[in-house]
């Protein structure tokens, strides 16, 4: 019970707090991981990928995923009434002030300042997510809040130069190849399952 | 009550048909909102989405619960939610099952490996598509710079950058005023 009631209160704060779609969700899950321990950076990506590949807004995806994880179904529902609670509190209130709401120059202002604060936040999940995978490095967020302890090499090389090289030709393939660039992501994410599976990704 | 249950399966169906996320889900609301069903208009439709993006959560549920309350009030609110939701649950619940049950092959660990490095590409994209359209002068840039650092640096709850760049939001823009 205690579980989840932890799980909708993070969810319902997740949901409040994230703004500007489903990907905004990525540094509070994150930031919830690391504080409870329910699953790692690892565990979070797989969600990511599979929340991508399945029907349905990515968001409330990774909330069922997430809460599944976390506490089987009853979790999965909570997690995902937690994440869209605020969203339905706020709109019915928006949706009674509606012309005032728009016209009001203090939410444009307020706005003016938290797109590129949220394009920041998944800027920083992003990073996290690239040391994760594509390096040795262990982590920049030390628990101890201490930065220059947070460097800490792992075993081997910097770099892991399969994952960078993957990772390389994704990002070109992704951006500037006319042909595959319009793609859907299930066709990339399907490529670098192949990928990984032939050259044993999991064994780097 | 019909009503009600006809948001419901509505919305479900169009869970089902979203492939990708909000912004995926524009046309078909367009199919079924304001064509078939006549819920809302077309510049409706355009308005909800707009502030369903710009107020807090997932861009399809606001939009949502949005055009359930007009149709038919709170309950209808709160109905097309539970209903754009409801696909979601069934399908990743089935799904998180099965890949809990797999997950100690050699194949599906290497299999996700390699599907860990597509995830940080898309990541990457989605930070670079949203910089276009966030960072619009030497103000936002410093927001952003400022956010980034601070959240790969600091062990500090998202909550605060969020309430603070409001702020800076409001404060900036009312020196602006002011200024002009």
């Amino acid at each position: 019970m205690g579980t989840l009631l932890t799980l909708y209160w993070e969810f319902f704060k997740t949901g409040l707090f994230a703004v500007g779609g489903g990907m905004a969700t990525l540094p509070f899950l994150q930031d919830i991981g690391q504080r409870t321990g329910w699953y790692t950076y690892g565990d979070l990506m797989n969600m990511l990928a599979v929340s991508e590949s399945t029907p349905g807004p990515i968001g409330i995806n990774m909330a069922t995923y997430v809460g599944f994880t976390v506490a089987g179904i009853p979790g999965a529902v909570i997690a995902t009434l937690g994440e869209v609670t605020p969203s339905i509190i706020v709109i019915l209130i928006v949706a009674a002030i509606l012309k005032s709401f728009r016209d009001n120059k203090y939410v444009d202002r307020a706005f003016y300042g938290l797109r590129p604060a949220s394009t920041g936040l998944i800027g920083a999940a992003c990073v996290a997510v690239i040391l994760e995978v594509l390096t040795n490095i262990q982590s920049l967020a030390p628990a101890e809040g201490s930065l220059l302890k947070g460097f800490a090499l792992g075993d081997g090389s910097l770099f892991r130069w399969q994952a960078l090289l993957l990772a390389a030709a994704l990002l070109v393939l992704t951006n500037w190849v006319k042909p595959t660039k319009n793609l859907h992501p299930i066709v990339f994410i399907g490529l670098s399952a192949v990928a990984g599976v032939v050259f044993q990704f999991a064994s780097l | 009550m019909k009503e009600i249950w006809e948001l419901f399966w509505t919305f479900a169906k169009m869970g089902v048909m979203t492939f990708g996320g909000g912004m995926a889900m524009l046309p078909i609301l367009q199919r079924e909102v304001v064509e078939n069903k006549h819920w809302a208009t077309e510049e409706e439709l355009a308005d909800y989405y707009a502030i369903g993006q710009c107020t807090p959560g997932i861009i399809a549920v606001n939009t949502a619960t949005f055009i359930g309350q007009k149709y038919s009030g709170m309950a209808g609110g709160i109905m097309a939610t539970l209903g754009v939701v409801f696909p979601s649950l069934v399908i990743i619940s089935i799904l998180a099952g099965l890949i809990t049950n797999f997950s100690h092959l050699g194949w599906v660990q290497n299999a996700f490996a390699g599907i860990q490095v597509c995830v940080c590409v898309l990541i990457l994209n989605a930070v670079l598509k949203l910089l276009k359209k966030s960072v619009v002068d030497k103000r936002t840039a410093v927001i952003f710079l400022v956010v980034l650092a601070g959240s790969v640096f600091l062990k500090l709850s998202p909550v605060w950058f969020v309430v603070l760049s409001a702020l800076a939001g409001i404060i900036l823009k009312n020196w602006e005023a002011r200024g002009t």
